[in-house]
């Protein structure tokens, strides 16, 4: 992976004492305080884009977002810092420099579009490559590629304004994409999109990325957005980037309150994804064990069931404890025989919970997380699948405070419920000694529920506070 | 000078000038003679050189492509009508006056409109330019505009070009302003460079109130032809004003109604162009 922009301490002032503005943050004023010297849109911005990544840059009206951008390909000179594209450093560059790095490097796509209303869909796909000087005939017949890309077959001959906004945007993305360059900034690119269309054209651009693998830089204010979209983001505040990361990071570890009461509203299921929640387990036999090593490993996990692994790690299925103490009791030499498929349940680690619920909800056993080899990569409790719905950080917490005791609260007994069922999960009938001591025994919760199962099954206030640790 | 009872000797002192301005520059006039007289003789006889018949066909065919069927009749009945009241000659004279003062107005209104979008500090100062233009009677530069071409055609067509030339300056100015911002970024974004960004955007979408530009240039120089008739210009300037210092009813009435058809004309054509531009034919395709 290479790096193909860098963007080193950036600042962008307007007014018209920049170096001071800039002079002043540095010494650490609040920009507020300099309005009467400049208005500083972007503060000290620094970031490294790799190659074949989708960047977001997400942050709300006003925080210096969309003016980032357009440093990134020269449209606005930085005051201070540095930019380097593939290499150039663009912020020192002339203008004739800044057109060939524009032309063949970076395209961009806008807000509201920005189509030449007069000409035809295919002449605006065709725009870049007007620049460019490509022949008409070539560019014609390439702008009509890229259209059909974008699902704009047989639009060619249309104007802009027949088309809805989302065809309208298809043109704008057609026409950043037939310039063939490494790298597209978009800019609040669907945020003027109506929500349906919206969510389809994210789809579209996750789909089209996987074929073109082009460093995307994706401005936006949705959140959302931002976690469906980006491979890394950085939050923007009043004019400086107060968190990068995965979306993960941003939503597990939150670098402050202010991202903290952000993320709060994130759909979790769409960015979560099973390997971050699942559970190592300590309860696997490999398929050539014996019965009694077999009874040997429940007792040791107070399991009641065991995955079964082949040499490879690969998930073979699950043995019983009812089946491996009967077994024993034959006297059988290995537990081949008695090693359940059905019941199984397997995903890949990058499916999103959303996902999960379903399967999680009838399976017997927890789900099994296997990588493209069936390797057993952790297991999915359901309490991990529940724990996982609930708000990270003080800052964050929907869930009611507590009043008095003689309150009853909904969640808990449905919550112990869930523990319970999930430590009785290898065994088929046998669900009544199911307590949370056995959730916890089990080897399939982490440490960190350990707590929380426990309070849910000693009372159902304690599971609330168990909630808000 | 008495402080309570002020005067200004303002008109002695450009008097002066103008007069130092004739005699040094005196080539630069001639020039300026030559070219717009010049311009204007070749127009008159290509306009008046014709049977009338052929020229009301020519205008009528003009008036068609450009406005349709209806304009065309009415140019048709319009300029048989002037033919009818005996202004033929005086008509094709404004005619032609008109288009040399409108084609030089609009050379130097375009660019200069266009500067204006782009450099602020040319906008600022063209601004009071205008407006003194606009609001400076007519007929106080007129005088001088005799001084230094003599009597003829060249002051009537100087008087019409700075009378007409500021809206087309304004209007050109607050097109290109209007044209999106983001539009003219896009073409940025993609690497045009300024020249083409101006003739393949901003022009293009700046058109429709460029035109209207035109259109009030049009019209502004075709309301000075009188005025321009005092200086000797002729036409139906000449006309009118021949009608008023002799009373003459019938000939000032007459030629004021031929003044009258040659505005709705160029009016109609002019708005009908208007229309033609590729972003019009963009909308007019939308709301189909």
């Amino acid at each position: 992976m290479s790096v193909v922009v860098k963007a080193s301490h950036v600042y962008k002032v307007f007014g018209k004492r920049p170096n001071e503005v800039i002079k002043r943050l540095e010494e650490g004023a609040d920009r507020k305080d300099l309005t009467k010297l400049g208005t500083a849109a972007v503060i000290d911005a620094s970031f490294e884009v790799e190659e074949g990544e989708i960047f977001v840059v997400m942050g709300l009206s006003g925080s210096g977002k969309s003016t980032l951008i357009r440093t990134l390909n020269g449209l606005w000179a930085p005051s201070g810092g540095s930019v380097e594209v593939l290499g150039t450093d663009i912020s020192k560059a002339d203008s004739s420099t800044l057109r060939k790095v524009r032309g063949k490097h970076v395209s961009m796509v806008f807000q509201h579009f920005a189509l030449l209303p007069h000409r035809t869909v295919r002449e605006n796909a065709a725009y870049s490559l007007e620049v460019q000087g490509v022949p008409k005939a070539e560019r014609m017949e390439k702008a009509e590629e890229w259209l059909k890309t974008v699902g704009l077959e047989g639009w060619g001959d249309k104007y802009p304004q027949q088309l809805s906004g989302g065809m309208q945007q298809r043109v704008g993305l057609a026409r950043a994409l037939a310039a063939e360059t490494d790298i597209l900034l978009m800019d609040e690119a669907f945020s003027a999109l109506d929500p349906l269309i919206r969510r389809e054209m994210q789809e579209q651009l996750v789909e089209l990325q996987s074929k073109l693998n082009k460093t995307i830089i994706f401005i936006t204010h949705d959140l959302n957005e931002a976690m469906f979209l980006g491979d890394r983001i950085a939050v923007m505040r009043d004019g400086r980037i107060v968190q990068i990361g995965t979306s993960e990071e941003i939503l597990t570890q939150p670098a402050d309150d202010y991202i903290a009461e952000f993320v709060q509203d994130v759909d979790r299921t769409r960015v979560l994804t099973a390997a971050s929640i699942m559970r190592e387990t300590e309860a696997t036999i490999s398929i050539e064990a014996g019965p009694r090593l077999a009874m040997k490993t429940l007792e040791d996990n107070n399991s009641s069931g065991l995955l079964v692994l082949d040499e490879n790690r690969r998930v073979v299925g699950l043995v019983s404890d009812r089946n491996v103490v009967k077994a024993a009791r034959e006297g059988q030499h290995t537990i081949t025989d008695i090693v359940e498929k059905t019941n199984l349940f397997t995903v890949s680690p990058e499916t999103p919970i959303s996902e999960l619920f379903a399967p999680s909800s009838t399976a017997k056993v927890p789900l099994t997380v296997v990588d493209e080899n069936r390797r057993l990569l952790g297991i999915v409790p359901r309490v991990a699948l529940l724990n996982s719905m609930a708000d990270p950080g003080p800052a964050t917490g929907e869930i009611p405070p507590v009043r008095e005791e003689s309150e009853p609260v909904l969640e808990s007994p449905s919550a112990a419920e869930a523990d319970s069922e999930n430590g009785a999960a290898f065994t088929d009938e046998q669900a009544a000694p199911a307590t949370a001591e056995a959730a916890t025994a089990d080897g399939l919760v982490a440490d960190g529920d350990k707590n929380q199962g426990t309070d849910a099954a000693t009372g159902g206030t304690a599971d609330v506070e168990g909630g808000k640790h | 000078m008495d402080f309570m009872n002020p005067r200004l000797p303002l008109g002695d002192w450009v008097n002066d000038f103008l007069t130092w301005f004739t005699s040094a520059f005196q080539w630069l006039l001639d020039f300026i003679n030559l070219v717009l007289g010049g311009l204007y003789d070749i127009l008159y006889l290509v306009f008046s050189s014709p049977v009338y018949l052929i020229m009301i066909v020519i205008l009528a065919a003009i008036a068609f492509f450009a406005a349709g069927w209806k304009v065309a009749v009415f140019t048709l009945i319009g300029f048989y009508f002037v033919r009818a009241l005996d202004q033929w000659d005086n008509t094709m004279s404004t005619l032609a006056l008109v288009i040399v003062a409108v084609l030089v107005a609009l050379i130097i209104a375009i660019p200069l409109g266009i500067l204006a979008a782009k450099v602020s500090w040319v906008s600022t100062a063209v601004k009071p330019i205008l407006d003194f233009m606009q609001s400076m009677p007519a007929l106080a530069y007129l005088v001088p505009a005799i001084l230094m071409f003599g009597i003829g055609q060249t002051p009537g067509a100087i008087a019409t070009i700075i009378f007409a030339l500021p809206p087309g300056v304004r209007l050109t100015e607050l097109a290109i302003r209007q044209v999106n911002t983001e539009v003219v970024e896009a073409g940025q974004a993609f690497g045009a460079s300024p020249g083409h960004i101006l003739s393949k955007i901003q022009i293009p979408l700046a058109m429709p109130t460029i035109m209207a530009g035109i259109n009030q240039v049009i019209m502004l120089a075709l309301s000075m032809v009188v005025l321009a008739g005092m200086v000797g210009s002729g036409g139906l300037g000449g006309a009118v004003v021949g009608g008023i210092s002799a009373l003459d009813v019938p000939l000032a009435v007459e030629a004021g109604l031929a003044v009258v058809v040659v505005a709705i004309f160029l009016d109609r054509v002019t708005a009908a162009l208007g229309k033609k531009t590729p972003i019009e034919r963009a909308h007019k395709a939308a709301a189909a």
